[in-house]
């Protein structure tokens, strides 16, 4: 692998600095979070996970995760299509709009959803009429944690795609497939992996999106509590035992992921290399 | 448009999805946004997100955005470097890990670094010695700002470095160039515009943070206050327009950001973000 | 090679159907449930908006009454709760979160909702004593053994002491701090001028200034920041149960009577058809047993009778530890109230709002 073999010296101090930081910086916390949820004892952990409103807010954000991972796999896709495989106008703003989540403050996220969705917005009343419940309800927080999480699988596309071309495309175009053959037999066996991934990134920014679902959620519990807006709450009745342990399974999911993550990652290149 | 006949179906389908969907989850709702500044006079408007103490917020938190993005800008490009020349023991973990302040709600993050960095916590205590106080001053929000962001300098650098043709640098090599200038003249041009990329990207990110900065800032005005906190405080004083003024300018911010960033990528690279 | 591509796409397609059928049905499932659950025949369910320290209170409670409401109608009873900064949670009602009671931390946050059209005028009178079944009151958190020997609101502008206490912009019960504080000063015989000036000294002082009642307590007590937290009455015992040993009580000499407001939201009990219950839900907050359990999780019962048999027997201004049998309530001290400073309204005008007093103390000179 290496261009030529560093004497240890350098290799070593920068692989040391870079272990030290990432130990400090991201190992650290997850010590924290998994020492002061064990501190009482494995009794105390396993009754605070399966109190009944840790239970529905845990329920609650696997569901949040699922539908939102769906939705913007849909959009993910089309999207990348769009934008890899055709020329237009204002493909650039539209480009930069999908982008734009990643950007903005999740506080303006939830913002924007409760002007849009709220009581004083213009379409409340119709909203009303009809009986649909968009903020401070199970909608509201899907809508805002799709919004965080909206770029992510299209992002992971789009490079791979633009990179592959549009030859081989064409040519099955030319020869009288129509759009879903192409899609299913010529792009998406490239972009497989890069989807998965896309996938994965988005699950667990979706698992703990914060700030944007607190804005929207109305934190009513057993109801429209995920699980970081229970956690916060546990934390904020000093039951920290509660709040650790919770945090501790959202600490597993992610690790789970991230495994993932890194096999979809590994088989993807050997696929490419082959 | 042109009038080049297309080849690949799906044109007016992906067109007719994507629209809808940008236009419910993202258009609309900005609109909302932009609507509800309206209420506000253009004079009160500047003064709202003009007075002293909202531009005291925006300037802890540009600056604090700043100082954890450049960081994350070091010693992403290290990490990355590493993990793409380097072959060690623990390889996988250390790749595995990058993605982990993605996953962890921010929220637990926040919790977990100040109680880290208090006086009576683990790393506060080995700096309380050395009289730094961590958690509560703009040092614990730069601290929570560098974990959030350290995946994307990572994330973009890392691919492209792999590409980066080895041969380039052998060849550079054989004609006797040091290790340095190998660096900076062949490889460090190449990687740039991902670097740039990734560094907008956390910095962006790192502006709009609030759940894991609101635990570890301790909030005081002028010194502390961070700007997604000032749109917080204005909102529980039922003060819309203020808010969404804020809001507003943060949300200019970010397109001055994301409009730079697609600047510098179509003068250089046009992997990273598709356009042509 | 190919083959399994192609199963695997499949496999694909057909999981983000399910995926999004699942969704759909679950989704739609959820929304009815918020709109109609509340009214079906022997369940009913009702929602209490309310600020951050009364949790445990409300935990309580809410099997007291539904108890009560099981006996009297033999009909059974949910309370979901929400708890958060009592500004906030107010501009959430506001902003269309169905809460069919709201128990916020004052009346200036119910007027709040009053005024978005929510709450009928008058909603003041519609229970006993203003609509504050319970009351609190402001009084300070030391260290063990008083280490600073914080005695009254004049230490509190020693330069060696730091204080913690929330925002009052953000906070409701920050907003008491301030005024009982502002209260003392003038006790003192000070001018407009020289309160401000005491006052700006004291938030000089703040270490943290934190959001809500509760992160407060946390960065004091759990994040051992400052010498002396301003906090509710009903916070500083709670912290004395929880760390007993740790943490002492000083009942400064002046403070202010929080009287916590309750009302019915009309808009949402009339849509959901749970006036009854969402009435009977406060009503029953002054019963006899209700007062009980508020003096138990240390609110003052606005029951005169239960006030006095939970009164402090011991001297000195200073609590150490929990008094036996759970009599705390210092009477022995003065405490104005709101109606000193003309009412919420003009004490949101004059010191809380943009550009108010308390803005003006944290202008840069």
């Amino acid at each position: 692998m290496e261009i030529r073999n560093d004497k240890g010296v350098v290799k070593w101090l920068l692989i040391g600095i870079c272990t030290v930081f990432l130990l400090v910086t991201l190992v650290l916390p997850l010590v924290y979070v998994i020492y002061t949820a064990l501190r009482d004892g494995l009794g105390a952990y396993f009754a605070a996970v399966k109190d009944q409103y840790a239970v529905k807010a845990i329920l609650l954000t696997i569901k949040v995760v699922i539908i939102s991972v769906v939705v913007n796999s849909i959009f993910g896709i089309f999207a990348a299509w769009l934008i890899t495989r055709f020329q237009f106008r204002g493909k650039k703003i539209i480009s930069t709009l999908i982008d734009l989540p990643l950007t903005i403050s999740p506080v303006i996220a939830g913002l924007i959803f409760v002007l849009t969705f709220g009581r004083q917005s213009a379409i409340y009343p119709f909203l009303e009429k009809w009986g649909i419940q968009i903020i401070f309800a199970v909608p509201g927080v899907v809508l805002a944690t799709i919004f965080v999480t909206f770029p992510f699988i299209s992002r992971e596309i789009i490079p791979v795609l633009t990179v592959e071309g549009t030859d081989e495309e064409e040519a099955a175009a030319l020869m009288g497939a129509n759009g879903f053959q192409i899609f299913t037999q010529i792009t998406f066996p490239h972009i497989k992996w890069a989807f998965l991934y896309g996938v994965v990134l988005c699950s667990a920014r979706a698992m703990g999106e914060f700030g944007a679902v607190s804005v929207l959620s109305g934190h009513l519990c057993g109801r429209t509590n995920t699980m970081p807006l229970y956690i916060e709450l546990l934390y904020q009745a000093f039951d920290f035992t509660g709040a650790f342990a919770l945090s501790s399974i959202l600490v597993i999911m992610a690790i789970i992921i991230l495994v993932l993550r890194n096999i979809f990652e590994y088989r993807g290149k050997k696929e490419m290399e082959s | 448009m042109k009038k080049k006949k297309r080849v690949i179906p799906g044109f007016g389908l992906s067109f007719g999805i994507v629209m809808a969907m940008l236009g419910l989850i993202v258009i609309i709702p900005l609109c909302s946004l932009v609507v509800f500044s309206l209420k506000l006079s253009f004079h009160d408007f500047i003064e709202t997100v003009t007075a002293p103490r909202v531009l005291a917020s925006y300037k802890v938190s540009i600056l604090t955005a700043l100082i954890a993005s450049l960081i994350n800008a070091v010693m992403g490009l290290l990490i990355a470097w590493v993990l793409v020349r380097y072959n060690f023991p623990g390889k996988r973990i250390m790749d595995g890990m990058i993605e982990l302040p993605f996953a962890l709600p921010t929220a637990v993050a926040g919790i977990a670094l100040t109680h880290l960095t208090t006086q009576d916590g683990w790393v506060g205590k080995i700096f309380a010695k050395a009289g730094i106080q961590i958690a509560y001053t703009r040092i614990g929000i730069t601290v929570a700002l560098v974990f959030i962001g350290i995946p994307f300098v990572v994330r973009s650098v890392q691919p492209v470095l792999e590409k980066v043709e080895k041969e380039y640098e052998e060849a550079a090599a054989m004609f006797g160039a040091s290790r340095a200038r190998i660096f900076f003249e062949v490889i460090f041009p190449e990687i740039r515009p991902a670097l740039i990329s990734g560094f907008t990207m956390a910095f962006a990110r790192s502006i709009g943070e609030y759940g894991s900065v609101v635990f570890i800032a301790g909030n005081t005005p002028y010194k502390t206050e961070i700007a997604p906190l000032m749109i917080m405080a204005k909102l529980q004083e039922f003060d819309y327009a203020s808010a969404t003024s804020i809001a507003l300018v943060m949300l200019f911010i970010a397109f001055l950001i994301l409009f730079v960033n697609a600047l510098i990528q179509s003068y250089t690279s046009k992997i990273v973000s598709g356009i042509e | 090679m190919k083959k399994r591509g192609r199963f695997l796409t499949l496999l694909m397609v057909t999981t983000l159907a399910a995926g999004s059928l699942m969704a759909c049905g679950s989704g739609s499932k959820e929304t009815g449930n918020t709109q109609t659950g509340s009214k079906s025949g022997d369940s009913i369910e009702i929602t209490n908006v309310s600020y951050d320290p009364t949790r445990e209170l409300y935990a309580a409670y809410n099997e007291l009454f539904a108890k009560h409401w099981q006996e009297e109608n033999g009909q059974e009873v949910s309370v979901v709760q929400s708890h958060g900064g009592s500004g906030k949670q107010a501009l959430e009602v506001a902003n269309g979160l169905q809460a069919d009671v709201v128990t916020l931390a004052l009346e200036g946050d119910v007027d709040a909702v009053k005024n978005a059209g929510l709450i009928e005028d008058g909603y003041v009178d519609e229970f006993p004593l203003d609509s504050s079944p319970y009351t609190s009151s402001i009084v300070f958190l030391v260290r063990k053994d008083n280490p600073k020997n914080i005695n009254d609101w004049d230490d509190l502008l020693r330069d060696d002491v730091g204080v913690i206490t929330p925002n009052p912009k953000t906070s409701g019960g920050a907003r008491w701090n301030y005024l009982a504080a502002w209260y003392y000063f003038e006790k003192q015989g000070q001018s407009e001028d020289e309160i401000k000036e005491s006052i700006k000294t004291l938030y000089e002082h703040v270490l943290v200034l934190d959001s809500g009642a509760r992160g407060a307590t946390t960065s004091f007590v759990e994040n051992g920041q400052g010498d002396v937290l301003l906090a509710w009455e009903n916070e500083a015992f709670l912290s004395l149960d929880e760390h007993p040993g740790e943490y002492e009580i000083v009942v400064p000499s002046a403070s202010i009577l929080c009287q916590p407001t309750v009302a019915v939201v009309d808009e949402v009990v009339d849509k959901r058809g749970t006036r009854e219950v969402a009435t009977e839900y406060l009503n029953y907050l002054y019963s006899e047993e209700a007062q009980r359990l508020e003096a138990e999780w240390y609110y003052r019962p606005s029951n005169e009778e239960l006030l006095k048999e939970y009164q402090y027997e011991g001297e000195g201004n200073t609590i150490t530890e929990l008094p036996e049998n759970h009599k705390w309530i210092i009477t022995d001290i003065d405490l104005t109230n709101i109606d000193h400073f003309g009412g919420w309204t003009k004490a949101t005008e004059k010191h809380f709002a943009d550009g108010g007093i308390f803005d003006s103390i944290y202008e840069k000179k």
